[in-house]
C-alpha cells in the first residue's frame, strides 16, 4: 500500500536460493497429515499430474521428531540420526533433492546441515550412530527445499493452468491476502529462505502470480505461538493464543479475505484459535465478522487449479471457507461437505465458524 | 483485553506485558513535570534508587517509578508511591540535580487526584 | 618554470584534506589537492548546523575554502587517487583516475568516510516504507527549512534510532561511530525548535556524549527542549493502515517491551571506511584494521603514520571522528609530513 516495491524487490533478489527442477524425495509432516490430510495429497497430485514431476516417497520414513526436539524430549544427537536415516532412504532410492512438507522439519534439516558444515565431527558422529543403530549409510543431499519453495518455483506455470484466480469475481478486485511464514522457514538461517527473514517472498510470489494482493500489517513477522515446548502442557496454551490473537488484532483493520500459511502448525493454530477466541471472548475476526479462512499454500494451489475443495479436506478447518469460495466463483456444494465418496456420512464437526 | 468468559479449556489467554505508548495516558507525567520541572533531567542512572531507604526492604524503586510515570504506566505505581519515607537520601546522590524527594511527593498527589478523577 | 618548493599531494578534499592542504601551503610547500566530487568539502557540504552549539556549517566551510585559496594550493576535482607508491630515492608516485601519474615528495591520504547504507538493516524498512530516513536526509530537510513526511504533512512524533550500522555484528561493524549520539541530540533539538508540537524520542543503547559540551547539550535537550530518551534497541519497524510507522523496542529501564507509532523514523547511520579509500589502500598496500579503517603506525603517538615512507594519514580514513578532531588530526599529519620532508 504505502510502500516502495523497488526496496522489497532488491531484498528478494539478494535472498534467492537454488531450488531443483525435478526428482524430489518427499518427507511428510506429522501435523499436516493429521489435521490437513488432503493438503499433502493435493501437493503430490499437483506435482505429478499438473506439473509432471517425479516425487518419490518412502513409506518407511518417520516423523523427523521435531516436536520432541523442540519440546526438550529428543536430544540433538538423536534427531540427527533420525534425519540421517531419511537421507539414507533417499540415497538408497537414488534421490539427491529433498522436498520437505513441514516448516519445522525444514528448520531442523537446515539446522542439522549447517551444524554438519561448521562442525564436521558431528557428521562423523552421526554416521557412526546411524550405522550402529540400523546398519545404514547415507549421502548428504545436494539440496533441501521446503515444499512451498517448490510451488513458488512453479507458480507461474500453475498460474497459466489456473481455472480460478485470487480475485473477487463480483467486483474484479484482487483478494486481500495475509501471508504467514513459519518461523523456522527463515528466521534461523535467513539465507535459506526466499526473500530472507524480514521480507520473505515465498508466499507473496504465489499470491501475486495467482491474482491476489498481499497485505503487510504491523505484526506480520510475529510468531503464531505454536512453539512446541509450551503448548504440550495444556495450561500454557494461553501463550500460543496470545501470539495468534496479537496477529488477528493487527490484521483486522485491513479486513483480509484469507490467510495463507506455509507451516502446518501455523495454519492449524491460526484456524483453531479463531474458534477458541470466539468461545472465550465472543470475538470473531474477518470481513462481516465471519472469521478469516486459513489455508495452506497447497490448498490455495488446489483451489486455483480447480480441484474440488471437499476432496482435499477444506471442510475440516474450524473456519469454513464458504464465503471465500463464493467470492472466487468456485462452485462447491456445502451439502456434500461431509459425505464420503460412497455417499455415507462422515463425522461432522460441531461449532464451525460460518459453517 | 481478555474477558475470559469460559475456563473450560484449562488455560487463560496470557495478558499482554506490552507498554502501548499510544494508548497509555500521561496526565500524571504532565502534572509532575509542571510542578517539579527538574523531573525532566532524570537520565535513569539509578543512583537515587541505590541509596533509597524504602528500596532496601520494599518493592519501591524510584528509578523505575520515574520511568513508568514517563510512559504513562500508572497501574504499578498506585501503592508503590506511598512507600517513600521522605528521608531525602536520594537528593544527595542525583548527579543531574533532580529534586527526587519532591518528585515522589508530587507523584503521590497526582495519583490520588487521578483516582478521584480530578486530574 | 619548475617550482623549487617541495610538492605534497593530498588525496581527498574533505575537511582533513582541505585543512592539511592549507596548512602545508602556508608553511611553504606546493600542494595538489585531489577531490573525487564536484567541489572540495566532503560530507561537510551536506550539514546544516554543527554540534555542540549548532553553529552554521557554512562558517566552517568558509574557513576551509579560504585555507585552500592559498596560492600554493592547486585543486583537481572529479578525480580519485588510485594508487600510491614510494620509490627508493624519495619520490612518491601517485596514479590518478583518468590515467595520469603525478610525482610528489610526500602524500597525505585523507579519503575520509562514507555513511552506512541503511538498506542493509532490513528490519527498519529503509527504502521500503515511506518516512524512514537517515540522519543525513534529515539534515537535508534542515537545509531546505522544512521537516515533513513524504506526503508533505506535518509530523507529530519523530523517533531517532541510534547505532544504525555501528556496534552491530550483523552488518560486520563492531565499532562505535562516535558522533551519531551527539548528532541525534543536536537534530532532536533542531526539530523541536522548528516544530514545537512534535514529540521527539531518541532510542539509544548508550549515550556517548564524549566531547566538550556534548553532555551539556544532552542535558539541555531534556531540560529545555523536552526531548524524550528511551533506552533500548528498536527491533523492527512496520507500517499500519494509517501509514504510520509502528516500532517495537525494549524499554530496558522499565523492563518491558514497548510499542509506539511514529510519523518519521530517523536512522542515525554510522561511519565506514570510504570505498575510494578502500580501493586506494588495496592497490597501494596500506594495512587496514579489523574495523576496515586504515591502520596507523601507533595508536597513541603515531596515528598519522602509514608505515610507508612519505605517506601520511589524516582524518576519518583512520577512524570515526568529529570535525574538530579531524582538523587537529590533519594538522598533526602536516607536522609529521614536514618533519619527514625537512629531515631528508
Amino acid at each position: 500500500m504505502y510502500m516502495k516495491p523497488e526496496g522489497k524487490k532488491r531484498i528478494w533478489a539478494e535472498y534467492q536460493k537454488e531450488i531443483p527442477d525435478d526428482h524430489f524425495f518427499y518427507v511428510r509432516s506429522c501435523i499436516r497429515q493429521t489435521f490437513f490430510a488432503g493438503s499433502e495429497q493435493i501437493f503430490l497430485k499437483i506435482m505429478r499430474d499438473d506439473l509432471g514431476k517425479d516425487v518419490f516417497e518412502d513409506p518407511r520414513h518417520t516423523t523427523c521428531t521435531g516436536i520432541g526436539y523442540h519440546g526438550d524430549v529428543v536430544p540433538f544427537e538423536t534427531i540427527q540420526a533420525v534425519v540421517a536415516r531419511h537421507f539414507s532412504l533417499a540415497t538408497e532410492a537414488g534421490y539427491r533433492h529433498i522436498a520437505i512438507s513441514c516448516v519445522t522439519s525444514f528448520g531442523i534439516y537446515t539446522e542439522i546441515l549447517e551444524t554438519w558444515k561448521h562442525f564436521p565431527e558431528t557428521l562423523e558422529r552421526t554416521r557412526e550412530d546411524l550405522y550402529k543403530a540400523t546398519g545404514r549409510t547415507f549421502d548428504v543431499p545436494e539440496t533441501i527445499s521446503h515444499a512451498s519453495d517448490i510451488i513458488y518455483k512453479f507458480r507461474d506455470e500453475i498460474a497459466r493452468k489456473a481455472k480460478y484466480n485470487l480475485v473477487d469475481l463480483a467486483t474484479g478486485k484482487p483478494l486481500k491476502v495475509v501471508e504467514h511464514i513459519g518461523c523456522h522457514y527463515a528466521k534461523m538461517f535467513p539465507k535459506h529462505g526466499i526473500g530472507g527473514a524480514e521480507f520473505p517472498h515465498v508466499l507473496i510470489g504465489m499470491v501475486e502470480s495467482w491474482g491476489g494482493n498481499v497485505i503487510d500489517y504491523p505484526e506480520r513477522r510475529h510468531c503464531c505461538g505454536f512453539g512446541f515446548r509450551q503448548y504440550l502442557v495444556q495450561a500454557n496454551r494461553g501463550y500460543s493464543i496470545f501470539a495468534s490473537r496479537k496477529k488477528f488484532e493487527s490484521m483486522e483493520p485491513y479486513r483480509p479475505d484469507m490467510i495463507i500459511a506455509n507451516c502446518p502448525g501455523c495454519a492449524m493454530f491460526m484456524d483453531r484459535w479463531q474458534y477458541t477466541i470466539n468461545e472465550i471472548d465472543c470475538i470473531t475476526y474477518g470481513a462481516d465478522g465471519q472469521g478469516i479462512p486459513v489455508l495452506t499454500y497447497e490448498e490455495v494451489a488446489g483451489l486455483v487449479l480447480g480441484y474440488d475443495p471437499w476432496e482435499f479436506g477444506l471442510q475440516y478447518h474450524n473456519v469454513q471457507s464458504l464465503p471465500l469460495l463464493r467470492r472466487m466463483g468456485i462452485k462447491a456444494d456445502p451439502a456434500r461437505r461431509f459425505l464420503a465418496k460412497d455417499g455415507s456420512r462422515l463425522p461432522e464437526p460441531a461449532n464451525l465458524i460460518n459453517g | 483485553m481478555s474477558i475470559n468468559r469460559s475456563n473450560r479449556f484449562g488455560f487463560v489467554i496470557s495478558p499482554s506485558r506490552l507498554i502501548d505508548y499510544d494508548t497509555s495516558d500521561r496526565k500524571v507525567r504532565d502534572y509532575v513535570t509542571l510542578r517539579e520541572p527538574s523531573f525532566k533531567l532524570c537520565f535513569a542512572c539509578g543512583g537515587c534508587t541505590a541509596t533509597c531507604t524504602a528500596g532496601q526492604h520494599t518493592s519501591f524503586n524510584l528509578r523505575r517509578m520515574n520511568t513508568y510515570i514517563r510512559r504513562g504506566e500508572i497501574e504499578p505505581l498506585r501503592e508503590e508511591v506511598t512507600r517513600c519515607m521522605l528521608c531525602g537520601k536520594c537528593l544527595l546522590v542525583c548527579p543531574r540535580g533532580v529534586n527526587t524527594r519532591n518528585v515522589v511527593a508530587v507523584a503521590a498527589e497526582a495519583i490520588s487526584k487521578l483516582e478521584r478523577n480530578e486530574l | 618554470m619548475k617550482s623549487t618548493l617541495k610538492h605534497v599531494i593530498v588525496a581527498g578534499g574533505g575537511v582533513a584534506g582541505m585543512e592539511a592542504a592549507g596548512s602545508l601551503a602556508e608553511m611553504g610547500y606546493r600542494v595538489t589537492l585531489v577531490e573525487k566530487g564536484e567541489d572540495p568539502g566532503g560530507h561537510l557540504l551536506q550539514w546544516h548546523a554543527l554540534f555542540p552549539d549548532r553553529r552554521p556549517a557554512d562558517e566552517v566551510r568558509s574557513y576551509l575554502r579560504k585555507r585552500i585559496g592559498h596560492h600554493n594550493v592547486s585543486v583537481i576535482t572529479r578525480t580519485t587517487v588510485e594508487k600510491i607508491k614510494h620509490h627508493p630515492g624519495g619520490t612518491v608516485s601517485v596514479n590518478l583516475s583518468g590515467g595520469t601519474e603525478e610525482k610528489a615528495d610526500a602524500v597525505i591520504v585523507a579519503t575520509g568516510f562514507e555513511l552506512f547504507d541503511a538498506r542493509r538493516k532490513e528490519e527498519y524498512g529503509y527504502g521500503i516504507y515511506d518516512n524512514v530516513i537517515t540522519s543525513a536526509e534529515l539534515e537535508a530537510m534542515f537545509n531546505r527549512g522544512r521537516v515533513a513526511k513524504a506526503d508533505s504533512t506535518v509530523p507529530h512524533r519523530i523517533g531517532l534510532i541510534h547505532c544504525v550500522g555501528s556496534r552491530d555484528e550483523k552488518v560486520n561493524n563492531n565499532h562505535c561511530s562516535k558522533v551519531c549520539c551527539v548528532t541525534a541530540v543536536k537534530q532532536a533539538i533542531e526539530i523541536r525548535k522548528m516544530l514545537p508540537s512534535c514529540e521527539i524520542f531518541c532510542f539509544y543503547m548508550d549515550m556517548r556524549m564524549y566531547g566538550p559540551y556534548y553532555e551539556e547539550l544532552y542535558r539541555e535537550s531534556q531540560e529545555i527542549h523536552n526531548v524524550n530518551f528511551i533506552r533500548g534497541k528498536v527491533s523492527e519497524a512496520s507500517v499500519n493502515i494509517n501509514n504510520r510507522l509502528v516500532i517495537k523496542v525494549e524499554d530496558t529501564l522499565a523492563g518491558r517491551p514497548l510499542r509506539m507509532e511514529l510519523d518519521i523514523m530517523v536512522l542515525m547511520v554510522g561511519m565506514e571506511m570510504a570505498e575510494a579509500g578502500t580501493r586506494l589502500a588495496e592497490a597501494s598496500g596500506f594495512k587496514r584494521g579489523i574495523n576496515r579503517f586504515l591502520e596507523t603506525g601507533d595508536h597513541h603517538y603515531g596515528n598519522n603514520l602509514s608505515g610507508i615512507r612519505g605517506v601520511f594519514y589524516a582524518g576519518t580514513c583512520t577512524a570515526p571522528m568529529n570535525i574538530t578532531d579531524t582538523i587537529s588530526h590533519a594538522r598533526a599529519a602536516v607536522a609529521e609530513t614536514v618533519r619527514y620532508l625537512d629531515g631528508r
